[in-house]
């Protein structure tokens, strides 16, 4: 049961198979099995899910046939979940119940679905391999000796290790679709807007976005069409009809242009993963799409365009944590600013600390113009590379990273962790849409096709992913069990 | 751009963020020095007549009636607060 899709496990409740209470009841077990090793959950809400289960049992008994009511899933602990402990991988909000929901966890609840608890995640979302995480690192279920990627590092273990089979993302650089790939699921970052940041503790506004991760892009298409759509209560979500992605996904592929972009194919792209990519762009062939060689000229300054917005945004938005309205504050405060140094030195982690500096001081008089007015004039040119692209093809494929996961512990140096991030980053500050689907293996670690499109083509991205699906196994294979000791 | 000591110090202080002692600042002009050299593959570039991209889809702040739409919830939001009392939050003395 623990390795089904949510499309199964609704055919498996519709058909009586089991109830929602005992698929979640199992759900539970192995947690409280497994977790132990991977720690993919930072909060598990295990009374309110079996009590939301056995509503959800009486709804179908009553007729309820909603495709996602019942199903379980995880929520990444940087969405708001009103009275449930919600600490964004921080010491500095360990202690902080949401007085409210998010509307992307709003939605999901409305549609039926059941949260499982809250999962692990980079210390404010920053990092790229879930290490800087206050509640300790998350082992990849594929090879505990490896991370699981980050910021989505809980989400996408528990998902890989049959914990839940589905969970809630975030992206701001490839947060969503880099842990994706190195636990061998489907993550899927839609356009900025698309879905609704309001209860998503911001990170980089401009570049946030939530999404789902699960065991497929059919699941994937169901979950982004509940979360999806415009909300009043963020000022940047985008007022346009939510396509029926569940639709699209059976449109044959024949005739599909696919770009691949020269700059993602280049030095530093481990020759394991290159080889599985080139195996799915054969795929792809034998569906009938025709495949082009395309160029992203400005690919290489997409880290450090990012490295200058990204902190400069975060500087600003982190500026909230003051020890006076919500989580931590310093003992004895001795005045004002007592208060505030003491509470944020104690509250935040290296990697954040890092960032507010870094954000701090590009912004700050006599810098200003020299970075970040530099960085968003470079981002301009970067997203004018994705739209010249897709003049010529449909869509973009490529590695979502350029490694499998790598050695917990391997990456000490800031830049060469932030470099990790090349093919991922580009994206968020264009604002388009990517996924990432299991495309086969390096080694024991899972390798992940991205594949980007144009602004809005969520839909088409799913189909691409999905028709790739039904032709290869890789998003079927799981990782051993393995106890917790 | 190189960062200094006294930049690191600077932008701790217009950020609030309290430093343990200099081995802790030392340890950010390193870092930052490496970042900051990353970055520094902007300054190549010629932007000459790129307008600066805020929003991904250019977009502009779009403007709601303006109605009131939320009621006062001050308990609930104060319930999470580290320390109030009589509906206010407390901090240190500001004014003698």
């Amino acid at each position: 049961m623990h390795h089904k899709t949510l499309t199964e496990l609704a055919q498996g409740l519709k058909a009586g198979d089991f109830s929602s209470r005992e698929l979640t009841t199992h759900l539970f077990e192995r947690i409280e099995r497994f977790d132990g090793d991977i720690n993919s959950f930072i909060t598990v809400t295990r009374d309110q899910a079996l009590t939301a289960a056995d509503a959800a049992d009486a709804a179908r008994a009553k007729g309820d046939s909603r495709p996602l009511a019942g199903l379980p899933l995880a929520i990444k602990d940087i969405f708001c979940t009103q009275g449930v402990r919600t600490s964004c991988g921080s010491k500095m909000l360990d202690n902080f119940e949401a007085p409210y929901n998010a509307t992307v966890v709003e939605k999901l609840e409305a549609a039926g679905m059941i949260s499982l608890g809250k999962t692990n995640m980079d210390e404010f979302a920053m990092g790229s391999s879930n290490e800087t995480s206050y509640y300790g690192a998350v082992k990849n279920p594929w090879d505990r000796s490896a991370i699981p990627g980050g910021s989505s590092g809980g989400s996408a273990a528990a998902v890989a290790a049959g914990l839940a089979p589905a969970a809630m993302g975030t992206d701001t650089g490839g947060s969503i679709r880099q842990p994706a790939a190195f636990c061998g699921i489907t993550g899927l970052k839609p356009t900025y807007g698309r879905v609704s940041r309001y209860g998503m503790i911001a990170f980089a506004s401009s570049l946030d976005q939530g999404g789902p991760m699960a065991r497929s892009a059919e699941d994937c298409a169901h979950l982004l069409g509940a979360m999806a759509g415009h909300d009043l209560r963020d000022s940047t979500s985008v007022s346009r009809v939510v396509p029926d992605y569940v639709a699209e996904l059976d449109t044959p592929l024949a005739g599909l242009k696919i770009g691949l972009p020269k700059e993602y194919f280049g030095d530093g792209l481990d020759s394991d993963v290159e080889s599985a990519i080139q195996e799915a762009i054969r795929v792809y062939e034998s569906l009938g799409a025709t495949v082009c060689e395309v160029s992203l000229p400005h690919t290489h300054l997409a880290v450090p365009a990012y490295y200058v917005i990204a902190p400069a945004e975060a500087s600003s938005n982190l500026s909230r944590y003051d020890g006076v309205r919500f989580g931590h504050r310093c003992d004895n405060p001795a005045d004002l600013e007592d208060l505030y140094k003491r509470t944020r030195a104690e509250g935040f982690g290296d990697e954040v600390k890092r960032r507010i500096l870094i954000g701090t001081h590009t912004l700050s008089e006599g810098f200003f113009d020299a970075y970040y007015r530099k960085a968003q004039q470079v981002r301009r040119l970067i997203r004018q590379d994705f739209l010249d692209a897709f003049d010529q093809v449909d869509v973009l494929m490529g590695p979502a990273a350029p490694t499998p996961a790598f050695d917990l512990g391997a990456k000490k140096d800031p830049v060469s962790m932030y470099l990790q991030d090349i093919y991922t980053i580009a994206v968020n500050l264009a604002g388009i849409p990517g996924i990432s689907v299991p495309a086969g293996f390096a080694g024991k670690r899972p390798v992940g096709l991205q594949i980007l499109g144009k602004h809005f083509a969520e839909g088409q991205l799913l189909n691409v992913a999905h028709q790739f699906q039904q032709a290869t196994d890789w998003h079927r294979r799981h990782p051993a069990d393995q106890e917790t000791t | 751009m190189a960062i200094e000591h006294a930049d690191v110090l600077r932008a701790a202080h217009l950020a609030r963020l309290g430093l343990k002692d200099d081995a802790e600042a030392h340890g950010y002009v390193d870092d930052l020095t490496h970042i900051l050299e990353m970055v520094d593959r902007l300054q190549a570039v010629d932007t000459e007549g790129v307008a600066p991209l805020s929003h991904p889809l250019d977009a502009t702040q779009r403007l709601r009636p303006d109605e009131v739409t939320e009621s006062n919830q001050r308990e609930t939001f104060q319930a999470c607060a580290p320390a109030t009392t009589e509906g206010l939050y407390l901090v240190p003395r500001v004014v003698e």
